[in-house]
């Protein structure tokens, strides 16, 4: 499966959810905000959200900013 | 201090502080709590998948600290909508700074833009402090569209140049049915007083805090120049003059003529 994360092909030889996938990124969920084809995904729909090949993610997080 | 109240919400200090530069996450928080702040802005950026780093949301305190993210980086209104509504999805209480800067060299506002985009911020439930060229006409459209403050810069971001746009906001402050928050440019202690005591309800700093070898003392700093500021404006500032006016009596001098 094949997936375009923040700009970024990659590819991933498993099915996965939103939260499997966060996982395997080695990143905390609720430090990130989640766009899957540009629809928000809130955290309490990321463990029943599969992902699709060709699917678009923008994984986003807070910085320092003025 | 006296309170100053947004959209409904009370608080104490009149300081708001920036985020953004430190060189360490521990000297943001010094800079944050010496300053005596209750709101900081943070910003929206995607993670960096190959090096994830710590959320600095681990070291704000939600209990002391309003979180204010902004929309730095959007060129247009629906850019800043969208990260307005990823911020309110990561469960931020739905209060925006608004910012549309798309001019990278001076990121200047673009007041067409923002107020567009204030407009449906303000529909869909949020709590709107944009960010905006010191333009009175501007300031009163976008309070009649319902934002909760209106923000002035004083000069264009991290220049440090103080209140450049100081007869603009004069007007703005005169004018305004909303806290004016002057933001962007205030490089000084001074600058902060300055902004205060012609009557600004608040003032927002982030890079003369940043962008120095002791944040925590830059903090207090500010901190009082902007408790200055507003006891002054709220004493009353005295008249100028052009000519001198004697302090002490110009009667009983040791000398013989009149």
């Amino acid at each position: 499966m094949r997936l375009k994360i923040n700009g970024q092909l990659q590819n991933f030889a498993q099915e996965l959810t939103i939260s499997q996938l966060l996982e395997q990124l080695q990143l905390v969920a609720k430090q990130i905000v989640v766009e899957l084809n540009r629809e928000i995904l809130t955290a309490d729909r990321h463990a029943t959200t599969r992902l699709n090949d060709g699917d678009t993610l923008e994984l986003i997080q807070f910085v320092g900013g003025g | 201090m006296d309170p100053l109240i947004i959209a409904g919400r009370t608080f104490h200090s009149r300081l708001m502080v920036g985020t953004g530069k430190f060189a360490s996450n521990q000297a943001m928080v010094a800079a944050m709590e010496h300053s005596g702040s209750e709101i900081v802005t943070v910003a929206l950026r995607r993670v960096d998948i190959d090096n994830p780093k710590d959320s600095l949301l681990s070291h704000i305190d939600p209990e002391r600290y309003l979180l204010l993210p902004n929309t730095s980086g959007a060129r247009d209104a629906d850019e800043a909508i969208r990260l307005a509504r990823l911020a309110r999805a990561a469960g931020c209480e739905p209060w925006i700074k608004l910012e549309v800067t798309p001019d990278p060299y001076y990121l200047l506002p673009d007041p067409i833009e923002t107020l567009k985009a204030a407009e449906i911020l303000v529909k869909e439930g949020f709590v709107v402090l944009p960010y905006m060229p010191a333009d009175p006409v501007l300031a009163k459209r976008l309070q009649e569209v319902g934002t909760a403050t209106v923000m002035p810069l004083g000069a264009p971001i991290g220049t440090n140049r103080g209140l450049r746009t100081r007869d603009h906001i004069a007007i703005i402050i005169e004018q305004a049915s909303v806290p004016v928050v002057v933001d962007a440019g205030l490089g000084a202690p001074s600058h902060a007083a300055e902004a205060m005591e012609m009557g600004a309800d608040a003032v927002l700093v982030n890079t003369a805090l940043a962008d120095t070898p002791d944040p925590a003392a830059m903090g207090r700093a500010f901190r009082k120049g902007v408790e200055a500021g507003r006891e002054a404006y709220l004493a009353g500032l005295g008249p100028q003059r052009q000519k001198a006016e004697a302090s002490s009596p110009l009667t009983g001098f040791l000398r013989n003529d009149r």
